[in-house]
Parts: structure tokens; C-alpha cells; sequence
């Protein structure tokens, strides 16, 4: 497609490579930014959801009478109203919309309404009589294996054996570990809301904070029995996101609230609901068996993962894919035999959630590192480095990377960064752990340094058809100056997609005005806002679209004889300072004066290269491309107490190139914030299925007092295939800062702690045992 | 939405109704016929169409409502509107000059600390508050500051960085 090659040039403002502003930033500053929980329509009508309280019953009977009968509620929503498909789901359509005979998991949907007013709503909910028998939740998913299925599709979603080289060998030494991984949650601050309002064609208007907006429709469409195109959604503003839009959450209710009353419907989750609205990070239960040579080679890695998917399938098949093929880390495993299990019970569904089954496995497989390495007496980040994949090398799948694979020099930047000043009876007591508690005893705190490597996929894998679609129109403005617009249906959820569009454009069309279409079905699929994608997908699509405009550009330059094709070789052509000039020759118009016969608008469609399935053994090149982030943590830990303040964590990153490094950095703070989190915090607490901490006073998130400081060095080796030669940088923070965090603990304390997050009782009662 | 609506909720039939009146950025607006469990947060937010301060929780615990009553934050989804009656509220669209952003917005922007910005006008205005008080806080000071203001994107990291640069400014300016 493209004729010229793709270099930053500085002289365009705001291009590739630069810090570019936002376009939504103002805004955002201001308060004038509209996210999805701000719209509003004239005579609007509040949607709520009726949802168990039991984790598992049948329902006997479901009586909306007293609900209907009020005044200001408008109307009352079962099962027995979908119109359409009954189900729904992301790769399984397995969750009913409403519930109608059995409940799976506490929070399942069972009614909806809608009332003049959210609190009227509320009491209309309360109004609902719903008689439950109730049953015994199966919350144990190795148990599930074996139990009666608690759904007709069965209680296994996903058996995935890997076998790979000699699955019989073995090593000199052997390490062996059992880890647990506790149910995050994404905690995004925008709660789930959206604005439905009924269409003259019988169709339905949604604007929705999502991540998916053409897989949202798809779902509304069938469950509504409408046709796709009378399901028009535009993305409303979205306040974070990091999995939990992936699934549909309340678009199928509102929408069937606005079309059974014919007037606009809100819907907003409280926090308490939103916990119950969205998928979470699946728990894993994992047994890792490392086999190594005296020199630390690695020779074999066996495990056996257990994720629990909750009720709903959700993603779970593809994220413990993602756990398996990535158990053996970023390091060369000439032999493997995996067994991962994704499993059904009646806890809350899971799903999406940034690092997608691998950050579970990283906390496995870097574990068992620092196992090896002190069964080996070996130092951790030497046997890391001994171990560490490069380009050529072979993943446990069976393939081999093609791609950059800078792993040493990720390891290399993390450890280069200086550690933290030594704690000194000088520091505030508020930087002790325990913070503004103020409990710690100076004298009582250990220092802890952990450290963590991680490998993450880019895009959708194992043949999915992934792809993203682009529009660019290039005109004249009022006057007379060239400006862009670009159309793409990518969730903006706060990464800065939207700054990376403009400076695509700007970058490659030479304009400097470029505007932002809403994301619509109105084009189509961008492919959803996860898996690292949208740089590679939707910056690809954009830079497709972009170069088709210049092709059309430059057939005008042609076809008006103001430049000269020349027979012997293809003509060489390219944009630069508002003109349309030869490449060696002396030729050049003005892309003005080419404008002024009409605007020029193309719409691409990008697909990264075609990914396998995985075969019967695990094995096939199921991936796309991969980036690597090391972490190193430092802890302080009063044992007694059993607080932890992460000091410090540094990094060395795999961007493949920093298109916008303010924005890169951004990402990687954020992200080492919920490996943070989920190292030392952050856990849905569940009792027998239940619910125990649905709100941020229970379920804690770091805060600015909790985050440590980051230092971060990014490396940048462009990826030959992706656009621009950059990797998605969304991810790997997130995966590899947990076991640092980790390691920095025990080693802090000396205990084994197989376990995040690690709760204060873990280190205090074992250390009081130990002591 | 193809038509963005600014007005508020019309009034509703609602359990008790009652008109009063409250002084939002120095002007005085009329709620009409509004429930009196109504928070100010949501008064604000869905009756006055003043959506700047956000609702991540309407349970005082991340800081997203913030703004000011009577010149001291608070979280406004802990604030009965009905008992603002007499206060002044000054919330984040009244602060900035027209066109022209406080030097926290534009510090904000500069040091790249928005992302999906959920938690910005609740950070702009804790920030404002801070700095007022304390002119030139020490890091510790900042981060126990906005403590009570949650972030899921950022990892405050380029938060502390724009707060360390309003305030080198601030000095700088004497
Ligand atoms: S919305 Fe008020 S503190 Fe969270
Ligand atoms: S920028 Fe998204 S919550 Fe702070």
C-alpha cells in the first residue's frame, strides 16, 4: 500500500513519537467532558436491575404486581419480555438475560424497571416478589469438575492439555509449588451506565460506555429480535474500563426498557451493583513442578491450572489459553506438559481483566523462579537472564518468535535503576507500612527486593479473524485549509487512542487540523479495546485509510497532469509541507489546490497476520507478536503487624516504539498500580459464593499513599509487522509487578506465602508462628 | 447523543415534593419540586445539569464528588442538596476563567495525568484545596492530600508530577 517509508518527522506537530496532547483533555479538566453516567434525555425514565441474593436457587415464582402498581414506575421486565434470544455471552451465549428457573450466582439478573425516578425505581425493585429455593452453591472448582452440572452446557468451559519436546524428561533439580490467585476486580471509577432512547424504525439508539461497541450491538440485536442496523450504538464516554466492558453488562436491559415504554431509559450501576454488574479476574488454583540443570538451564515445566470461571462463560476458554501457553514465562523450556482446566461454579462470573489469564500463571511461573534460584544458590535475575527468550527461540507452543523478544534488555533496565535510600529513623512515620495508620515500629521493619519477569500476547489469538476498520476524510475547512476527520469504532476507555489517531493522521496526511468522529456502528468493527490491540489493530486501520487517501491524492496530482507518471518505475510520491511532491524529481501541487475539486474519503479495514488454532497437544503458532516487562520491588514489612508498604517498584519495558511516551508512561504506572494491588490488596472477598466487600470501603484500591515510587526505562526495538513498530503497552505492567511485589515480601519476611493478595494475617499469624 | 440535553429532570412525581434554592459558582438556581433525600452530588449532577463532579461511589470514599461548600471540600454525594441551602457551592466548571484554565487544569494536561479522567474533576479540586492551605507541600503531604481521591488509570504518578510543577510554579511566580 504505502509508497513511502514511515519516519517521525519532527516537523510535524503533535506526530508519531511526540507527547502529543489529548483532544479530550480539556474537557476532562473542566468537568465538560460527558461520560456515559452524565447524559441525559428529555423524559427520561431510570432503568434498575432486580438481581439474587442467592448464589444458587431455583426460582419458584416471580411476582411483579405491587412493582407495576406504583405510582412513577413505568414498567416491569422479566425473562418472559426478551423478545428475542434468550442468552447471551462474549464466545458462548450461555447467561440468560434475566434469570427465570435457576439462579448461578449471587447478583444474577431476574427483573428490571423503569420509574420516574432512580429512587422510585429502587423501592419498585424492592416491591418485586421473587420465592427462591434455594440450593447449595458448588463454589469449589475442583469440585465443579466432578459435581452434577450447574448448566446444561456442562461445569468445564475449557480442558486445555499442552504437550511439548519430551514430556517425559527431567532435571538435576527439581522445584515444586502450589499458588493461589484471589478474584480481582477491574475497579474501574466509572460506574456501568448507559442512555437508550426508542427510534422512529422500531429500533433502538444506545449510547454506552463499552470496549466493544459492534459485539454489544450484535448481542442487544439478537436478544432484542431486531436487525443489527436497527441496534445503533455510539460510544459514550468511559470512565476506565481494563476488561470489565467486554461483556455485556445492562445494554440489553436498558434497551428493552426504552423500547417496551417508548421514552429514554437510563441505567447506572451504584458501586455496590457495579460489583455484581461485570466479570472479574478469574481465581486460579496452580501446582508448578521446575525442572533444571546444576547450571540452571531450564529442562522441563509441569502445571496444572485451575481457573474458576464463575457461572458464565464470559472469555474464560481464551483466558486460560492465555494461563497455559504462557506457564513456562519468558524463558527458553525445551519440554512442557500443562494441563489448565477453566471451570463453572456459582461464584461471580469472570472474565476480562487486564493481563487475561497470564497474570495468573506469571505469578506461578516466577515463584517457582525464585524457588529455583535458591535451590540452585544461584541469584535470581542471573538465572532469569541464563533463561531469558530472544528472538528465534521457541515458546512452549511451538513457536518460534519472529518478532523483538528483548527480554535480557527489559531485565537489564529494571535492575539498573537505583534502589531506594536504605529506611532511616529520619523518615516520617507515615512512610512507614501501615501509612496514615501510623502502627509500624521503625525499628521492627524489614526491607524486601523482589523481582519478576512476564511475557504477554498481543491482539486476539488461535485464529481468531481480528481486525479493525478505519475511515479518513481529507477536505477543505470554511477556510480553505486541509483538515482530517477519522472515523473508527475503538473504545477510547481513558488510553489515549483517540491522541494516537490525531497523530497518525497528522503524521501521515501532513495536516495539522485533524478531527475525531464519534465511535459508532455507523462504520464498521474496530475489534475491542483489550488485549493490548487497539495501537497495532485501529492504528494500523488508520494509517491503511490515511495512505488510501494519499494514493487518491496522488492519482489526482496524476490524472490533472501535475505530475508525470514515469513508465520504467513505479512513481515514487509522497506529502510534505502542505504539497504533493516526486520523490527525486521536482514536481509538486499543493494538496490544496488537489482539494479543491472535492473532498477525498476512504474507509480500510487492518487484520494483523492469520494466527492458528492450538492443536490437540497445545501447540501451533496460536500468536500474533509478544512484549515483555522485568519489575523489581522494594517492600518494607512490619512482620508483626503484617503491613507492607511497596516502596519502590523500577521497570525496564518492551514498547516496540513510544509513539507517545508521556502516554507510555502513563500506562505503565497505571498498570503497575493493579499489580500493585493485587500483590498486597486487593481481593473480592467470597463466602460460599457470596459477595463480602461489594464498595470501595471494603474492597481497597491503591491510593496515592500506597502506589511506590515507579522508575521506568522503556526499550524500544521496533516489531517488524506492527504499524509504526510498536507493541501495545496496556498489559504488561500489570502481569510481572505482582510476583515482584511478591518476592520483595517474602524475602522481606522469609515466608513462603503461595498466596496474593497477601493479607496482613498471612504475614502476621505465620510470623508469630515462626517466631 | 446526536442531541446532547443539558436540562434538568423534569419534575417527577416524587414522594415529597418542595422547591428550594441553592448558589452554585456565585449564581443562585431554582430545584424545583425535588425529593429532599436527593444528595447534592445528584442535584447537581442531574437536575441543575452541572455533571463535573462525578459518582464513582455516592458513598464518600473516592473522592470523585469533591467540591467546595462554603470554601471547604467535601464530597457532595455525603451532602443533602436540602442542606445546602445556605452555603456556597463552588464546583468544578467554576473554575476555570472562560477559556482560560487554573494553572492545576493545565498542569494536569501538561503532565500527561489524564486518562479516562473519571477521577479528574474530584483530583482538580482537592488539588486546588491543597494548595491553597499549603503552598509548598512535601511529596508525603501531596500524596496524603489526595489520598482520599481513588484513581484507577494513572497510578497517580503524573498526578504527583503536575501537583509538583503547579506548585515550582507558584514559587517560582513568589
Ligand atoms: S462519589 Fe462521593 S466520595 Fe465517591
Ligand atoms: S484517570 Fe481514570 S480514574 Fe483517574
Amino acid at each position: 500500500m504505502s509508497r513511502t517509508s514511515t519516519t517521525t518527522r519532527d516537523r510535524v506537530r503533535d506526530g508519531l513519537g511526540q507527547d502529543a496532547d489529548r483532544p479530550d483533555g480539556t474537557p476532562k479538566v473542566t468537568g465538560a467532558f460527558a461520560f456515559s453516567s452524565d447524559l441525559h434525555a428529555r423524559g427520561m425514565l431510570w432503568g434498575r436491575t432486580l438481581r439474587s441474593p442467592h448464589p444458587a436457587a431455583r426460582i419458584v415464582s416471580i411476582d411483579t404486581s405491587a412493582a407495576e402498581a406504583m405510582a412513577g414506575v413505568t414498567t416491569v421486565v422479566t425473562a418472559a419480555d426478551v423478545p428475542g434470544k434468550a442468552t447471551y455471552g462474549l464466545e458462548h451465549a450461555d447467561q440468560p438475560v434475566f434469570a427465570s428457573e435457576v439462579v448461578r450466582y449471587q447478583g444474577e439478573p431476574i427483573a428490571a424497571v423503569a420509574a420516574e425516578h432512580p429512587e422510585l425505581a429502587v423501592r419498585a425493585i424492592e416491591a418485586i416478589e421473587v420465592t427462591y429455593e434455594v440450593l447449595e452453591p458448588v463454589t469449589d472448582p475442583e469440585r465443579a469438575m466432578e459435581a452434577e452440572p450447574i448448566h446444561p452446557d456442562g461445569n468445564v468451559f475449557r480442558h486445555l492439555p499442552l504437550r511439548h519436546g519430551d514430556i517425559e524428561a527431567t532435571g538435576e533439580v527439581v522445584v515444586e509449588g502450589t499458588y493461589e490467585v484471589g478474584m480481582q476486580d477491574q475497579a474501574f471509577m466509572g460506574p456501568e451506565s448507559g442512555l437508550a432512547i426508542p427510534a422512529d424504525d422500531g429500533g433502538v439508539e444506545l449510547y454506552m460506555s463499552t470496549q466493544w461497541l459492534h459485539v454489544d450491538r450484535d448481542q442487544v440485536a439478537a436478544c432484542l429480535a431486531l436487525p443489527p442496523d436497527q441496534v445503533r450504538m455510539t460510544l459514550a464516554g468511559v470512565g476506565g474500563a481494563f476488561g470489565a466492558r467486554e461483556d455485556v453488562s445492562l445494554q440489553v436491559h436498558v434497551c428493552l426498557l426504552a423500547l417496551r415504554t417508548g421514552r429514554p431509559v437510563k441505567m447506572l450501576y451504584s458501586r455496590e451493583e457495579s460489583f455484581f454488574g461485570h466479570v472479574h479476574r478469574h481465581p486460579a488454583r496452580m501446582w508448578f513442578r521446575h525442572h533444571a540443570d546444576r547450571d540452571g538451564h531450564l529442562v522441563k515445566v509441569e502445571a496444572r491450572l485451575v481457573l474458576d470461571g464463575g457461572a458464565y462463560a464470559s472469555t474464560s476458554s481464551a483466558v486460560i489459553a492465555n494461563a497455559v501457553c504462557f506457564a513456562g514465562g519468558p524463558y527458553r523450556v525445551a519440554n512442557a506438559h500443562i494441563h489448565g482446566y477453566a471451570v463453572r461454579t456459582n461464584n461471580p462470573p469472570c472474565g476480562a481483566m487486564r493481563g487475561f489469564g497470564v497474570v495468573q500463571s506469571c505469578y506461578g511461573h516466577e515463584s517457582q523462579m525464585d524457588k529455583l534460584a535458591d535451590a540452585l544458590g544461584m541469584d535470581p535475575v542471573e538465572l532469569r537472564l541464563k533463561n531469558a527468550l530472544k528472538p528465534g527461540d521457541e515458546l512452549i507452543t511451538g513457536q518460534i518468535i519472529t518478532g523483538t523478544a528483548p527480554v535480557r534488555e527489559v531485565i537489564e533496565a529494571a535492575v539498573a535503576h537505583p534502589l531506594p535510600p536504605e529506611p532511616s529513623d529520619d523518615d516520617p512515620a507515615i512512610a512507614l507500612p501501615g501509612g496514615a495508620g501510623l502502627t509500624a515500629e521503625r525499628s521492627d521493619v524489614h526491607r524486601g527486593v523482589g523481582f519478576g519477569v512476564g511475557i504477554k500476547n498481543l491482539m486476539f489469538s488461535e485464529g481468531f479473524d481480528d481486525y479493525s476498520t478505519a475511515g479518513v476524510l481529507l477536505e477543505l475547512d470554511g477556510h480553505g485549509q486541509p483538515i482530517a476527520t477519522v472515523h473508527c469504532a475503538s473504545a477510547e476507555v481513558g488510553q489515549g487512542f483517540v491522541t494516537l489517531a490525531q497523530q497518525i493522521t497528522r503524521e501521515r496526511l501532513e495536516v495539522e487540523q485533524v478531527m475525531l468522529r464519534p465511535a459508532d456502528t455507523a462504520i464498521g468493527s474496530a475489534g475491542s479495546t483489550s488485549a493490548s490491540r487497539q495501537t497495532w489493530m485501529s492504528g494500523g486501520a488508520v494509517e491503511l485509510a490515511c495512505d488510501a487517501v494519499r494514493e487518491a491524492l496522488f492519482e489526482r496530482a496524476v490524472a490533472h497532469g501535475h505530475l508525470a507518471l514515469d513508465d520504467a518505475e513505479h512513481p515514487l510520491f509522497d506529502l510534505r509541507d502542505g504539497q504533493v511532491v516526486e520523490v527525486g524529481g521536482s514536481g509538486s501541487i499543493p494538496l490544496v489546490d488537489l482539494l479543491e475539486e472535492g473532498p477525498i474519503e476512504r474507509t480500510e479495514v487492518h487484520r494483523h497476520a492469520p494466527t492458528d488454532p492450538l492443536d490437540q497437544d497445545g501447540q501451533g503458532n496460536a500468536h500474533v507478536s509478544f512484549a515483555f516487562a522485568a519489575h523489581r520491588a522494594v517492600v518494607d514489612v512490619d512482620p508483626d503487624l503484617g503491613v507492607v508498604r511497596v516502596v519502590q517498584v523500577a521497570t525496564g519495558q518492551d514498547v516496540g516504539r513510544a509513539l507517545n511516551p508521556r502516554a507510555v508512561v502513563g500506562q505503565i504506572e497505571g498498570g503497575i498500580a493493579q499489580g500493585v494491588g493485587l500483590a498486597v490488596m486487593e481481593e473480592i472477598v467470597l463466602d460460599d459464593g457470596r459477595v463480602r466487600n461489594p464498595s470501595f470501603t471494603d474492597y481497597l484500591i491503591p491510593t496515592a499513599l500506597d502506589m511506590p515510587e515507579v522508575l521506568a526505562t522503556v526499550i524500544e526495538q521496533p516489531e517488524p509487522g506492527a504499524p509504526f513498530g510498536a507493541k501495545g503497552v496496556g498489559e504488561p505492567p500489570t502481569i510481572s509487578s505482582t510476583p515482584a511485589v511478591t518476592a520483595a515480601v517474602r524475602a522481606a519476611t522469609g515466608l513462603e506465602l503461595p498466596r496474593v493478595p497477601i493479607h496482613p494475617e498471612d504475614i502476621a499469624l505465620a510470623s508469630a508462628h515462626d517466631g | 447523543m446526536s442531541d446532547p440535553d443539558p436540562t434538568p429532570t423534569e419534575p417527577t412525581p416524587v414522594p415529597d415534593p418542595e422547591a428550594y434554592e441553592l448558589t452554585i459558582n456565585g449564581r443562585t438556581r431554582s430545584v424545583p419540586s425535588a425529593w429532599l433525600g436527593e444528595s447534592l452530588l445528584y442535584v447537581l449532577r442531574e437536575r441543575l445539569g452541572l455533571p463535573g463532579a462525578k459518582n464513582a461511589c455516592e458513598q464518600g470514599e473516592c473522592g470523585s464528588c469533591s467540591l467546595f461548600l462554603d470554601g471547604v471540600l467535601v464530597n457532595s454525594c455525603c451532602v443533602l442538596a436540602a442542606d445546602a441551602t445556605d452555603a456556597r457551592i463552588d464546583t468544578v466548571e467554576g473554575l476555570a476563567d472562560g477559556d482560560q484554565l487554573t494553572d492545576v487544569q493545565q498542569a494536569f494536561l501538561d503532565a500527561g495525568a489524564v486518562q479516562c479522567g473519571f477521577c479528574i474533576p474530584g483530583l482538580i479540586t482537592t488539588v486546588h484545596d491543597l494548595l491553597d492551605r499549603t503552598p509548598t507541600p512535601d511529596q508525603l503531604e501531596v500524596r496524603e492530600a489526595i489520598s482520599g481521591n481513588l484513581c484507577r488509570c494513572t497510578g497517580y504518578g503524573r498526578i504527583l508530577q503536575a501537583v509538583e510543577d503547579v506548585r515550582a510554579r507558584r514559587e517560582a511566580a513568589g
